[in-house]
């Protein structure tokens, strides 16, 4: 394509839909499309494993073996719904809706706290909303805090007054994701409220704010850890997690259980796995809760090492990409939401494969695109819609 | 504006990128090098965790095959019974270690709760019976004759009974057929301890845990045939235990059938002419004791010459074997074992040894032709012989004069035996004995079998013995510190001159024990089924065979036949003309020998019958009666301790068992028809596809069927409970 052709292409006002659709800045051309396909491809294990997962458990699925495997593939739908919308809307837009979204989020999480909330698993998180379907409102404000901070941290910098956010926009900030944090500890989520931890690190960090911020946020975390532990504010179950973490051999019929039985059905997958549905661990349902938390332990138990260590690469993958995304952002507003993002889908993800491998204590976390679940679906969509919103703005060149 | 780059990033956030993206892909990293170590590294010992995770194994025991008879009466079967049993594991689970339980178990089985407490005990040094010598994992069984009305008392009210079960059981049960009891050859089962089941795991056989082993008789020899193979299906569960499919499945094989050569009619006319010839010697005189005979013990073997298998076999006293089906309790142990028992489980055909009186003499008449001497010569039958200063007697001390070694057999001349086997005991040597005597006595007894074991198919046979100078040196070994020491002592008895000699030259063959040895007396000791063996030789042309109760073994389907040949133990040491000389001489004595008066109006010509009587003496206690007789088919031998005469002891009983199997009337005449056994039978009953057993028709008579055909195995397979496959592993909770 010579150099006139194309300008003349670019600076064409009236294009036809096949034009528009082609052309260099167009949706299609400008979009990341190995980031869409690495988090298509996860949503698609993800239904196999879920639905391997899920077919016989009969007393979840009231006898219908495509229950969850349905459901699934509707979350993934309205997930990705939700994502081009974010796409159309675009980053820079959702700026201004930030306060409502934040109004909501708070709004939500501590309606969760009330008697609308339920308790699954320990774990008071979640709205239920009849038809099968409930709202676990952490998952949504996990991209308020992203974007709030994003435009909080961003706002004096990108107008070009500062090099790097001030202290004080930086405490603005801070505070501004302390609040709903809080509320989820008391539910409590731990799970969450570390993810949401990770993510104020890393938005912190993407900021460019002050090496002494990042620095005494990593200490306070620690210290706020050695408090919670001390002060006992844990529920037994979650010492009792730590303590079987710390040794796997504890109560194997008890808290270590959860460990046991999820390193049992991995390692029994070999390299090549046991085939999809052959898995005796998951069809013998072993493993508890592996539609959602463990659902990893399906992939490695059935697809075998080759099927696990491409989920772990396509996470990669997508981390990958967001990166560059961060990288190659128009704005500090594009970088810290990308950043914001990775750190949150790097750290769930460890922690989720890393409980299931016993590296990590156990927590509630699903694993992005691949466990079951409506909230968790939606918001890394939404997330995707987002890197996808900011790469459309990168400059030509890039 | 102009430091700040169009894509909004100063290169402090630039590098902070740089070491974010470094972060994740090294906890990435992280996730696939542990992921390696799970399932690359380590990933055998976790499919072998996930294995056994989820298969849980049901085991269906295998219905144990059927000992029949030669025409496939069944002597041991299987019956469906209602077995109760405890688990002791939920047991001691309980409170007070189930003691309550047990005892309302008690009340509802009609048992004291003493009982019922000491069946579920586990047997040790200290504890009485009854007590539990199985494994402590097993259901211990505490009465298998509950009724249904008791199994669903307890079945109805779990909650009452925890650890309780009633079930319907595959139970072994010993049919005694027509009377007939072969407890001692049929032998008994008890359940399978710990360390047969290590044992077994070592050999890689498999023992089931609720398995009950042979412990005696064909139960023993043929343990691993008749159990068949436990079937095992193993089931895939889910965590609660719930069967989600199936792993893989063995099928029970049922055991074999073991077709034995006892034929149940003559066994039961053996053991009750065995019986009937014991309580008629106890009310006869003992003129040398003074007394009656105690008759205390006895023991009569049916053989076939052709093949030295045994038609019949008994043993008194006796036992009923099923006193060890569903556990033996303690007052019927006591009865079987204690001091006052007299050991009805010693089968005393295979087990019981003693001196063989004159039924050695066609072994000593086989020596003498081996020796050398004249076969049709004469030989002094004089009423008394002086020999190494000690005066040997004839038998009731009456002399022949010059006679024949067929003579000397009819009438059981010992003199003429004392002076062939004094006069070889001077060749060898006499006291100074040379380097290698011939010791043709000794070797002829060896050589037919004695001394050794006869190698049937029955576990815990003895030998016997023969005194040789081997012996004699090995018994002066064993014995000269007691002698020497006696010998020290003032004491001018009887017993202390004896063991003055002994302690001087104690393991020097003296001239009376070859004289004594030669007419079956002294140390020579010998079983029933020995003597059968050698009559059987003598008979049938001189083979000797190894004895076989086992005929063939058939399995559950009848389709796989596998005889049990009759093997060959040796040649008797003797030529054909010796036999025919001996067999000749053997039937002398049933003509006119010292059986004769016994065997009036026999139709000999008919059925010749041989025989040898032998009265052996036994230091302190009353006279040995021994029987040996064969006919052309048939060899039988009886003897009972302390029993009297050869003839006059046993001599009855066999002519009734003879009278049996080949229908001899009373008035002498053959009526073919009640003939139980006119001639051995080589066919095999025939067993069906679906298990059952037709018993053969003998074709020479029209006797009634049986009582007991055991189609009970077919229903006791289908009667045995389903697979249990209800047991729940405790249910697991997860929070989030």
């Amino acid at each position: 394509m010579s150099a006139h052709s194309y300008a003349a292409r670019r600076f064409t006002p009236e294009r036809g839909t096949l034009g528009k659709l082609l052309a260099r800045d167009s949706i299609l051309r400008r979009m990341d499309w190995l980031l869409l396909g690495a988090a298509l491809a996860l949503s698609l294990i993800g239904t196999a494993l879920v639905f391997s997962a899920t077919r016989n458990r009969t007393e979840l699925t009231h006898g219908d073996p495509y229950y969850f495997l349905l459901r699934h593939m509707l979350n993934t739908a309205i997930g990705f719904a939700l994502a081009a919308g974010t796409v159309a809307l675009g980053h820079r837009r959702l700026r201004g809706a930030v306060p409502v979204l934040y109004a909501i989020s708070v709004l939500l999480v501590t309606a969760v706290l009330t008697p609308l909330g339920t308790t699954v698993n320990g774990a008071h998180a979640w709205i239920v909303l009849g038809g099968g379907f409930s709202l676990q409102p952490s998952e949504f404000t996990k991209i308020t805090i992203i974007l709030g901070m994003a435009m909080m941290l961003s706002a004096r910098v990108d107008a070009g007054d500062r090099l790097f956010p001030d202290h004080r926009t930086v405490a603005q900030s801070l505070g501004f994701a302390i609040l709903p944090m809080a509320i989820v500890m008391l539910m409590p989520d731990l799970g969450s409220v570390m993810v949401m931890a990770v993510i104020v690190l890393g938005v912190l960090l993407a900021s460019g704010a002050s090496n002494r911020w990042v620095l005494g946020l990593i200490a306070a975390g620690a210290g706020g850890a050695i408090a919670v532990w001390q002060l006992g504010v844990l529920d037994q179950y979650q010492i009792d997690r730590f303590a079987a973490f710390a040794n796997p051999a504890l109560d194997p019929a008890g808290v270590g259980y959860n460990t046991n039985q999820a390193r049992i059905a991995i390692g029994s997958g070999g390299l090549l796995g046991k085939g999809l549905f052959e898995g005796s661990q998951t069809t013998g349902q072993f493993v508890p809760e592996q539609q959602t938390d463990f659902v990893f332990t399906v992939a490695g138990e059935e697809l075998g090492f080759v099927g696990a260590a491409l989920i772990i690469v396509l996470l990669g993958v997508i981390m990958w990409r967001g990166c560059r995304v961060a990288r190659n952002a128009t704005d500090l507003y594009g970088t810290i939401i990308a950043a914001g993002i990775v750190a949150w889908f790097a750290f769930q993800s460890f922690e989720n494969i890393g409980m299931t491998l016993g590296i990590m204590p156990v927590a509630g976390l699903p694993l992005p695109f691949v466990s079951y679940g409506g909230s968790s679906m939606f918001a890394v969509w939404i997330a995707i819609g987002l890197l996808q919103a900011i790469h459309m703005k990168r400059p030509m060149s890039a | 504006m102009s430091n700040i780059p169009e894509t909004g990033r100063t290169p402090r956030v630039t590098i902070r990128l740089v070491v974010l993206q470094i972060l994740v892909l090294s906890l990435l990293f992280t996730l696939g090098g542990r992921l390696w170590f799970l399932q690359i590294r380590n990933g055998s010992e976790y499919t072998a965790q996930a294995n056994s995770n989820n298969v849980q194994e049901v085991v269906a025991p295998a219905v144990r095959g059927s000992i029949l008879d030669d025409k496939g009466v069944a002597l041991a079967d299987n019956e469906t019974r209602l077995v109760v049993s405890a688990s002791r594991t939920d047991l001691l689970k309980q409170k007070d270690d189930g003691k309550t339980v047990l005892t309302r178990l008690a009340g509802v089985l009609h048992m004291k709760p003493e009982e019922v407490l000491g069946k579920v005990r586990l047997c040790d040094s200290q504890t009485p019976k009854p007590c539990w010598n199985g494994s402590p994992y097993q259901p211990i069984p505490i009465t298998d004759e509950a009724t249904t009305q008791q199994a669903l008392q307890i079945m109805e009210r779990r909650e009452d009974f925890p650890g309780i079960t009633a079930e319907p059981t595959a139970v072994r049960r010993y049919t005694a057929p027509f009377g007939s009891n072969t407890s001692q050859v049929l032998g008994y089962l008890s359940p399978v301890t710990d360390d047969e089941l290590t044992a077994a795991e070592k050999k890689g056989r498999s023992l089931l845990r609720s398995d009950q082993i042979g412990r005696s008789g064909l139960e023993r020899t043929y343990d691993s045939e008749l159990r068949g193979k436990a079937g095992v299906t193993r089931y895939e569960v889910d965590n609660l235990g719930r069967v989600i499919g199936k792993a893989g499945e063995t099928a029970a094989e049922p055991g074999s059938h073991l077709v034995t050569s006892i034929d149940a009619r003559v066994q039961r006319v053996a053991e009750k002419e065995l019986d009937e010839a014991m309580k008629v010697a106890r009310k006869t005189f003992d003129k040398v004791t003074g007394s009656l005979y105690k008759a205390d013990s006895g023991a009569v073997v049916v053989m076939d010459v052709h093949t030295g298998q045994v038609i019949a076999m008994a043993s008194a006293p006796t036992y009923d074997p099923n006193v060890w089906v569903g556990g033996i309790s303690g007052k019927d142990y006591a009865k079987l074992t204690g001091k006052k028992s007299n050991f009805p489980l010693l089968n005393r055909a295979i087990q019981g040894q003693s001196a063989p009186g004159s039924t050695f003499k066609a072994i000593s008449t086989s020596a003498a032709v081996k020796a050398g001497y004249d076969i049709n010569g004469r030989y002094p039958c004089p009423s008394s012989m002086t020999i190494g200063g000690r005066v040997f007697n004839n038998f009731e001390g009456e002399s022949a004069g010059s006679i024949t070694l067929a003579h000397a057999l009819e009438i059981s001349c010992d003199t003429v035996f004392y002076g062939l086997s004094y006069d070889q005991w001077l060749k060898d040597g006499g006291t100074k004995p040379k380097k290698h005597p011939k010791d043709w006595f000794y070797k002829t007894a060896k050589e037919y079998g004695l001394g050794s074991l006869t190698g049937i198919d029955l576990p815990s046979e003895v030998t016997g013995r023969i005194p040789d100078r081997q012996w004699k040196r090995d018994y002066y070994e064993a014995n000269k510190n007691y002698w020497c020491k006696v010998a020290k002592s003032d004491k001018q008895d009887y017993a202390s001159q004896i063991a003055r000699e002994n302690c001087v030259d104690g393991y020097v063959m003296r001239a009376g024990d070859s004289v004594n040895y030669a007419i079956g007396q002294g140390d020579t000791l010998v079983t029933p089924i020995q003597m059968a063996n050698i009559y059987s030789a003598i008979s049938n042309g001189g083979t000797l065979y190894q004895p076989t109760i086992g005929k063939a073994i058939i399995s559950a389907d009848g389709k796989k036949v596998t005889r049990i040949k009759p093997k060959v133990n040796g040649k008797a040491p003797a030529t054909k003309n010796t036999l025919k000389y001996i067999n000749e001489a053997l039937e002398g004595v049933v003509t006119h020998g010292t059986a004769a008066w016994r065997f009036g109006g026999w139709p000999q010509d008919k059925i010749p019958l041989h025989a040898k009587t032998g009265t052996a003496e036994v230091a302190g206690k009353q006279t040995t009666s021994w029987f040996t007789t064969y006919s052309k088919d048939y060899a039988i031998v009886m003897t009972i301790s302390q029993g009297g005469t050869g003839s006059g002891g046993s001599g009855p009983a066999v002519r009734k068992i003879y009278e049996a199997m080949y229908g001899v009337q009373k008035d002498g005449a053959i009526d073919n028809k009640k003939a139980l056994l006119p001639h051995p039978l080589s066919k095999l009953p025939k067993i069906d596809a679906d298990g059952t057993i037709k018993i053969t028709k003998a074709a020479w008579a029209d006797a009634p069927q049986g009582p007991a055909v055991p189609q009970d195995t077919v229903l006791a397979a289908a009667a045995l409970p389903p697979d249990r496959t209800g047991y729940l592993l405790p249910g697991r909770r997860y929070r989030s």
